[in-house]
């Protein structure tokens, strides 16, 4: 019973889940720009050849009333697909098909000589795999509930002395929490007990009552390390950080126990607050004790009724939170559609708020650098022109861009080539790159004395720890070379480096991997919720930490594995979790992508950057 | 007859081939987007000139508002802290007796817990690189979530790495929009916002008053009497500080649990403040009262206040508290907590464990200072505050206009930094939905000895004295 999740998944894959994909013909190589419709075409023919057959035993045989709706249901689906589809596939279609490695170089004789920076790959997945994955998720509930029927341990009960008061969570909840998302949950907050560097140990566990409770079995293991945000490999336990680190403890303490605005201030915020300004090219700069709580302690600060927010439909929970919390008017437009957006804008700020029809008071429009689920980098100058033209603001959470991004580690307008006093806010946090904690808000002189004067987070929570200041200060220095060595530039070379490589390797193999080229985090699609933890599970007996994304954080169909990119990494390490990965692409097929493959040798050296 | 005509399209529809029905479905569809953008069109009447003239004319006001002048950066202007946070503390180089920090029991300054947080260093380094879901857990972090728990008698503990987020997340992963939440109108701005993000119907009912919560619960019963169904859905929480941040009063727990009871509410209760400082051995408002935990849903804290150290908690039953790691946001989408703020607070429990004559002595002095207090200066404060909490307001006797009172503490906060003495004025910002008096927030330190605190007092009547004659107003007493 306990294993019915994987079980399931076995029965699916045995059943020819894992659509192998056609090896790449000739032709598709040598035409590239008819490789998105070409892989349609190839799809939709599977699928009328299905039609086909019914059509033939139609003329053949009298049909029963049953046998007819199936006919009027399947011509039906077969026509509603093909649009639905068409709406699935919006980013692929859009996005340019691109190779990898030599045959990349063919396309880019754009006239935009930028366009490379902007291009990334959403590819949609088959109806099959949709289907299945439908119908796995569908059964692993129907399974989990007919074993909640049977057993149900008394394990996480209510207290008795709460009986007749009101449920505290709703049924579904519940039973999705305790049944469904608890058989894999081995899978999830993985202990571990040494730095997340490049390798991680992590503390092994077992279950002997499926996963309601864990026991620790006494061993590591040491795995390779492609789940931590720890771009620039700042994750280390020795080095010039650690030690100026360890003065600062001796001086003043881990903690100033006070807010800012008493006496919560030392001489090392107003350094922090200067060297970031510097760092990002911007007049100031506010730092706060959490990544999360710099978006949720501003952001309602700033907006007031009367705002209208656009906030990008992939943005991180603070940002939802924060909107939450503020008295704002919120908009969502599609994932770095800039399209959608421009079309949303004109209707609101024409149309005015709703009832009152009164002009908006100002428009703000809330992006990321680097979308961490969907590895995808905002389309900024697009969205630059749209701020010029409908005179919005711009909000960038750089949370996963800053030192990942620009050939100076400093984000994502860097990596544009964008002037960074152009954005009105550029928030970020220390929690990645700089291996510390905390956020930042920089920007104008005047807007940062606002936030300054006005956050909640100068009033009411504590001021950041000073050993987490120096610490980031410090790599702060490093990345900027001030510390009068190569070694920031060095990390920020490897990074991008390995990024290429990983993501070229990955590509050719056949998975399919979304988001941008240059993007440190690489989602790899495997959809089906069981098959997510059986593969998690064999990563884990491999030794490489992967995290997997499923239901809630992803979309229902949409469950992948992330790898996040260290400058760290070696070739050697990245060569092992790239053959473990070919490996259980095959065993459990996950090379959905159908788009054509560089079917030379990668090599590491060759690597363009 | 009638079915006729429906028989002959069903077989129309049935007999034609693929190509025809797509054909007729597309023309079909045609037709109705060619109607719906008609429509459409009809209905926004405006040209794409207009529609740009509109555009054009559109000026959004600025970013912020900025009516008052820049912020002076400067840090010689600024009391910048510049050694450990101790009784004694380092201001711009100088020596200061320190009545303004959270650090009840000084472990912001302790070495046994210096000399940890130095190893947990060279085993972590500084982040974690991740939230607690995506290899952020450190085992560190699950051996305090079970000192926590332990320590309360309680079965589970979730750690967050910041307190704010703690408060404010806790309280909207339980409670949603048909929810009813009855919060004391004195709760600090972290309950202020988790109550604003759980989008639940707030009740504030007066300070402490237990007749005003019992009325607007017995309002509450008669409303929810017209719809009984429903109203045995919603859920219903009482949140309430243990001791109040704002005040520094004690809350009325055994009649709130009492009324609780008898109204069916869960209670939550903040004890950033008086969790290790309240009860015989320091274990909260549930030990002061003598009241068994299973009677609180969750215990909310902060490792900011009596530990020295940072980030936050909530403690509760496993069926409690599992949900945090769930649906808690600021727990499951934040960076874990920094693994040496993590050690400095597990360092901090032991030693107060260890040694439990500290949290005597803490409770001895917050008596002396509460007594201190209302013998010397009676006649220009009102001390607010129970006797043994590490924090007491004073407001002042008279009441002014804000502004007025909010001078007076100024200046007298200023004449006794003068005197090398801080203390500190809590800030409110004008989102408060109950602005809070001004008031001075004296904070008590374990190690604070009877002539520092008798200094204290004497300059504070100096300050009083001072300021009073400068401003010339008159005192209740005078």
């Amino acid at each position: 019973m306990s294993y019915l999740t994987v079980e399931n998944a076995k029965t699916l894959i045995q059943n020819g889940h894992a659509t192998k994909c056609p090896p790449a013909k000739n032709g598709f190589i040598t035409n590239a720009l008819h490789d998105s419709k070409a892989s349609k075409d190839m799809c939709n023919g599977s699928i009328s050849n299905g039609n086909g057959a019914f059509h033939h035993s139609k003329k053949e045989q009298p049909l029963t009333i049953l046998s007819r709706l199936n006919v009027m249901s399947s011509n039906l689906f077969y026509f509603f697909w093909k649009h639905f589809r068409r709406l699935f596939s919006r980013h692929s279609s859009k996005s340019k098909p691109h190779l990898n490695g030599s045959a990349c170089k063919m396309q880019e004789s754009h006239s935009d000589p930028d366009e490379w920076k902007s291009r990334e790959s959403f590819e949609a997945p088959s109806v099959y795999v949709v289907a299945t994955t439908m119908l796995g998720f569908t059964m692993v509930m129907l399974l989990n509930a007919l074993s909640r029927f049977i057993y149900a341990p008394k394990v996480a009960v209510e207290n008795k002395n709460r009986k007749g008061y009101a449920p505290l969570y709703n049924k579904f909840d519940l039973f999705y929490s305790q049944y469904v998302y608890r058989r894999v949950k081995d899978c999830w907050n993985r202990p571990i007990c040494s730095v997340p560097g490049v390798e991680v140990e992590l503390k092994d566990r077992v279950s002997h009552d499926s996963n309601w409770t864990f026991q620790f079995s006494g061993t590591t293991s040491k795995c390779i390390n492609l789940g931590s945000y720890n771009y620039l490999g700042f994750a280390e336990n020795s080095g010039p950080s650690i030690e100026a680190v360890k003065e600062t403890i001796k001086t003043y303490g881990v903690s100033l126990c006070s807010s800012p605005s008493e006496y919560g201030l030392s001489p090392l915020h107003f350094e922090l607050e200067k060297l970031t300004a510097r760092f990002l090219g911007v007049d100031d700069a506010i730092i706060f004790g959490m990544g999360f709580g710099t978006n949720v302690l501003n952001l309602p600060c700033i907006l007031s009724e009367g705002c209208l927010v656009f906030s990008d439909e992939k943005n991180h929970a603070s940002l939802i939170l924060s909107l939450r919390l503020s008295k704002a008017s919120i908009t969502v437009f599609k994932h770095n559609n800039m399209k959608d957006l421009e079309r949303k804008l004109r209707t609101a700020i024409i149309k005015g708020q709703p009832k009152t029809g009164k002009p908006w008071k100002k428009i703000l429009v809330i992006v990321e650098g680097v979308y961490s689920m969907e590895g995808s980098i905002v389309h900024l100058p697009q969205l630059l022109k749209l701020k010029e033209k409908y005179k919005v603001y711009l909000y960038v959470d750089e949370a996963h861009s800053v030192g990942a991004l620009g050939p100076g580690g400093r984000g994502v307008t860097e990596y544009f080539g964008i002037d960074p006093k152009k954005i009105d806010i550029l928030m970020g946090t220390f929690t990645k790159s700089f291996n510390a904690a905390g956020g930042y808000l920089a920007g104008s002189q005047e807007v940062i004395d606002y936030i300054r004067r006005n956050s909640h987070g100068t009033h009411y929570a504590p001021s950041m720890s000073p050993p987490i200041m120096r610490q980031i200060s410090t790599t702060m220095q490093i990345i900027m070379g001030e510390d009068g060595t190569d070694e920031g530039q060095r990390r920020i070379g490897q990074l991008r480096k390995n990024i290429r490589y990983f993501r070229q390797k990955l590509h050719q193999i056949g998975v399919i991997i979304f988001g941008n080229d240059n993007s440190p985090v690489v989602p790899l699609m495997v959809y089906l919720f069981s098959k997510l933890h059986i593969v998690l599970k064999e990563f884990k007996e491999r030794n490489v930490a992967v995290v997997g994304v499923g239901f809630p954080a992803a979309p229902l169909y949409m469950g992948r594995l992330r790898f996040c990119i260290s400058a760290g990494h070696t070739k050697e390490q990245l060569d092992t979790a790239i053959g473990i990965i070919a490996e259980f692409a095959d065993q459990f097929g996950l090379k959905y992508s159908k788009k054509p493959r560089f079917e030379g040798e990668i090599k590491y050296e060759d690597v363009k950057v | 007859m009638v079915f006729e005509p429906l028989i002959s399209v069903n077989k129309f529809i049935l007999n034609a081939s693929l190509q025809d029905f797509l054909l007729e479905s597309v023309l079909g569809v045609v037709f109705l987007w060619c109607l719906y953008s008609w429509r459409k069109k009809k209905h926004s009447a405006l040209s794409l000139e207009e529609e740009e003239e509109i555009i054009r004319n559109w000026h959004p006001e600025p970013l912020v508002s900025s009516s008052e002048p820049p912020i002076d950066r400067d840090p010689a202007n600024y009391p910048l802290v510049t050694s450990k946070v101790d009784v004694i503390t380092q201001i711009n180089g100088k020596n200061f007796l320190n009545f303004a920090s959270h650090n009840y029991y000084g472990f912001a300054a302790n070495p046994t817990v210096e000399k940890r947080v130095i190893d947990c260093l060279h085993k972590y380094g500084v982040g974690t690189c991740g939230p607690r879901g995506f290899y952020g857990t450190l085992d560190i972090h699950l051996n305090l979530e079970q000192k926590l728990a332990d320590f309360m008698g309680m079965e589970e503990a979730a750690l967050y790495s910041y307190g704010f987020s703690a408060v404010a997340s806790a309280i909207s992963a339980y409670a949603k929009k048909p929810d009813i939440i009855f919060a004391d109108e004195k709760v600090n701005f972290r309950i202020q916002k988790g109550l604003d993000a759980s989008r639940s119907t707030i009740v504030f009912f007066k300070h402490n008053d237990m007749d005003d919560l019992k009325a607007k619960l017995e309002e509450q019963r008669k409303k929810d009497l017209k719809n009984p169904s429903k109203a045995k859905k919603i859920r219903r929480f009482c949140i309430i500080e243990g001791i109040y941040m704002n005040t520094g009063n004690i809350c009325k727990l055994p009649e709130i649990v009492a009324l609780c009871t008898e109204y069916k509410l869960r209670v939550f209760v903040d004890e950033s403040i008086s969790l290790f400082t309240i009860g015989k051995t320091g274990r909260g408002v549930t030990e002061y009262f003598n009241i068994p935990t299973t009677e609180v849903d969750l215990i909310m804290g902060s490792l900011e206040f009596s530990l020295g150290s940072g980030g936050g908690f909530v403690i509760g039953t496993s069926y409690v508290v599992e949900q945090q790691r769930l649906s808690g946001l600021g727990y499951c989408f934040s960076a874990s907590l920094a693994p040496i703020l993590t050690e400095a607070g597990m360092a901090a429990i032991e030693v107060l464990e260890q040694d439990a004559k500290l949290k005597d002595e803490l409770s001895s002095k917050c008596r002396y200072i509460d007594e201190q207090l209302r013998k010397l200066l009676s006649d220009f404060f009102s001390v607010s505050g129970h006797e043994e909490s590490p924090i007491k307001h004073l407001f002042l006797v008279v009441s002014l206009p804000r502004d007025e009172e909010e001078t007076i503490l100024k200046s007298i906060v200023k004449y006794c930094f003068k005197r090398n003495i801080i203390l500190s004025m809590p800030t409110y910002l004008d989102k408060e939905v109950f602005m809070p008096r001004p008031s001075i927030l004296l904070t008590i330190n374990v190690a604070v000895s009877t002539s520092q605190i008798s200094e204290m007092c004497s300059v504070l009547k100096d300050a009083c004295t001072q300021v009073c004659f400068r401003q010339k107003l008159v005192f209740a007493s005078q």
